[in-house]
């Protein structure tokens, strides 16, 4: 597919997903400048639609770099228990900072996040064992410890509804003045660019990388802060959005192939494109109410990785 | 000390600890106290054994000892299934309903799925039983995602239940439903018997099974379904712990350092008795039921976990 077609696609449903809603908003109301409606625009639908695009791309991305470093197609922030870590982030920040503001939470979210992503980087490298299914199987298990622990601390302070709404991903909490700390990824996208070679060469190996004259360390801790901050910043605002970062980058790569600095462009807007059209149909599907995009994006996001997984099995 | 006194010690050590849960403080009305306690105990011995002895089945099988059989998706399942009927019919519904067809149900439903999962699987040519557990896991992810809708959409009253049936819990079992999974139990037992011998080959993995003349696809299969039958049952009578197994079928191979299946099978069930009962008598009391014990298994088997993972002479 061309990247132009997808571009096409992408502003055509931005323009849907604008004018999608409870309250009925024409293009005409704007015009108009109906003083209700082009609040509520500005307010509830704009900033909406800039999380999703956003939310979207960088997730996909995170999950590109992962699996450029770790040189494996199945791991990305879900499978690696990156989620996982910056949720016990937050509540930890919860319970330590009572009053916290977003920015204490979004630092103790990354830090654990970030400890996380390295534990399993070093636990990458201690398995002899290198069947590319057996990598996230033990990634999703460590996933599934960190929640069983963030589930202990929460049931100690009696959080555990709580907690998964606050973290399930959803779009329609998203109003002006809330979800401005997304804005984070942005220069984070265009770092992550501007390195894309350097993570192609670091995916090639630590000896063949060190070979070249790259300083591998440096790259893989680049490239891993930047996976760390993408998913605390998304976490916080907007929830989570399981296997994202998995299934993006897996369906690019089947058509561009793994040149990173080829596929980045498109991996950003396929991402987006998936999650501006899972949430357009959330909101459709039991208009007035809407499904939340973490259920959405979770049913047809696990459907495509056992597709995934199914077909690299038949080759 | 070899294996075989270790095993002799593990057991004497649960036998002691069951004798001092019955016996420890017993006041007033004797016989009702006693009854009450016999009953959890039952419970508790009946579901750490299972837990255990799959555990340790499902590591030959897969020969990696950091997996255990709870991943293949099936505490989601059960915590969909339980979350479904809450939001659909609210909690009234699933303490009224008979705990019989309700056990049946579950167990019922758990073992169809598994069923369906290793149908699909098996049936392509190249049998990976990696990609069984990832699919499984993947396919807990999204049971995940719609447990986790409902919940939220739970009046917070009606959560409670839902929060009670997240972890285990060896309180309220209910007599008829204990009989009932004691008898499939028994039965399912009877039946792995025919391949308890060929475990200690099967450890040597698939091709020198089958050089040694082992049917290695239909026995790895018929024991996949004993893990799956043994799993739900004990989850559908206490509730999930994820990592009880992982924990204590570890602690068996590094206590009797043996590779004979019968007593690591055997030594894993004691450790896992002597953990639950010994758990159980802490929570009670010492922490007055402060918390809860399969919290604390999870939180102690997650620890264990990471440290076998990072440990420098893996076995894996």
């Amino acid at each position: 597919m061309k990247k132009r077609y997808l571009l096409i696609i992408l502003v055509l449903l931005s323009i849907i997903s604008l004018f999608i809603g409870v309250s009925n908003i024409t293009p005409l109301d704007l015009m108009n400048l109906d003083d209700q409606k082009v609040q509520i625009f500005l307010i509830s639908r704009v900033p909406r639609l800039a999380s999703i695009l956003i939310a979207g791309a960088s997730m996909s991305i995170a999950g590109l770099i992962m699996q450029q470093l770790s040189r494996n197609k199945f791991v990305s922030p879900t499978t690696a228990g990156t989620l996982d870590f910056a949720r016990l982030g937050i509540l930890v920040a919860l319970m330590l900072f009572t009053s916290a503001g977003i920015l204490v939470k979004m630092s103790v979210a990354f830090i654990f996040a970030l400890a996380g992503t390295f534990l399993f980087m070093k636990i990458l490298d201690r398995i002899r064992f290198k069947d590319s299914v057996f990598i996230p199987l033990v990634g999703l298990m460590l996933g599934n410890i960190i929640s069983s622990i963030s589930t202990f601390f929460a049931y100690k302070n009696d959080l555990i509804q709580n907690i998964s709404s606050w973290m399930m991903g959803d779009f329609s909490m998203i109003l002006k003045g809330q979800y401005e700390l997304i804005y984070i990824s942005l220069p984070l996208l265009v770092l992550a660019y501007l390195y894309a070679n350097k993570f192609t060469i670091a995916g090639l190996g630590e000896d063949f990388s060190k070979n070249l004259g790259l300083n591998y360390r440096q790259v893989v801790n680049l490239g891993l802060i930047i996976v760390a901050l993408i998913t605390s910043a998304v976490i916080l605002t907007v929830g989570t959005i399981p296997f994202l970062g998995l299934i993006i980058p897996n369906i690019v790569s089947i058509y561009q192939g793994d040149h990173l600095k080829n596929s980045l462009a498109h991996t950003a807007i396929l991402g987006s494109l998936f999650v501006l059209a899972c949430d357009i149909l959330g909101r459709i599907i039991i208009y007035p109410y809407e499904i939340p995009i973490n259920l959405t994006v979770g049913v047809i996001g696990s459907a495509i990785f056992v597709y995934l997984l199914l077909r690299r099995n038949k080759k | 000390m070899n294996y075989k006194s270790k095993t002799l010690l593990l057991a004497g050590i649960s036998v002691a600890l069951i004798l001092l849960f019955l016996f420890f403080d017993i006041r007033g009305n004797v016989e009702y106290i006693l009854t009450r306690r016999s009953i959890k105990i039952a419970a508790i011995v009946l579901t750490g054994a299972s837990i255990a002895f799959s555990t340790v089945v499902f590591q030959t099988i897969t020969q990696n000892r950091i997996l255990t059989p709870s991943i293949l998706g099936l505490d989601s399942l059960y915590m969909l299934i339980n979350t479904f009927i809450i939001f659909v019919f609210g909690s009234i519904t699933l303490t009224t309903m008979d705990r019989n067809i309700q056990f049946i149900m579950i167990v019922g439903i758990m073992v169809l799925f598994s069923g369906v999962l290793y149908k699909i699987l098996f049936k392509r040519e190249d049998q990976n039983i990696y990609l069984l557990l990832l699919v499984g896991i993947v396919l807990g992810t999204f049971f995940g995602s719609f447990t986790s809708f409902m919940e939220v959409l739970i009046d917070p009253n009606e959560f409670q239940t839902v929060q009670d049936k997240m972890f285990a819990s060896f309180n309220n079992i209910n007599t008829d439903v204990l009989l009932l999974a004691t008898i499939l139990i028994i039965l399912v037992s009877l039946y792995f018997m025919r391949f308890l011998k060929y475990l200690d080959v099967l450890a040597l993995g698939r091709d020198n099974a089958i050089n040694l003349g082992v049917d290695y696809d239909k026995v790895v299969k018929s024991l996949l379904v004993v893990v799956a039958i043994l799993i739900s049952i004990s989850t559908a009578l206490v509730g999930p712990i994820t990592f009880l197994g992982l924990l204590v079928a570890n602690l068996s191979y590094e206590f009797l350092k043996t590779y004979k299946h019968t007593y690591l099978i055997l030594g894993a069930i004691f450790i896992s008795i002597i953990a639950l009962v010994g758990g159980q008598f802490i929570v009670e009391k010492v922490f007055t039921f402060s918390t809860t014990l399969s919290v604390i298994i999870n939180f102690v088997g997650g620890l264990y976990f990471i440290y076998l993972l990072l440990k420098e002479n893996k076995s894996w």
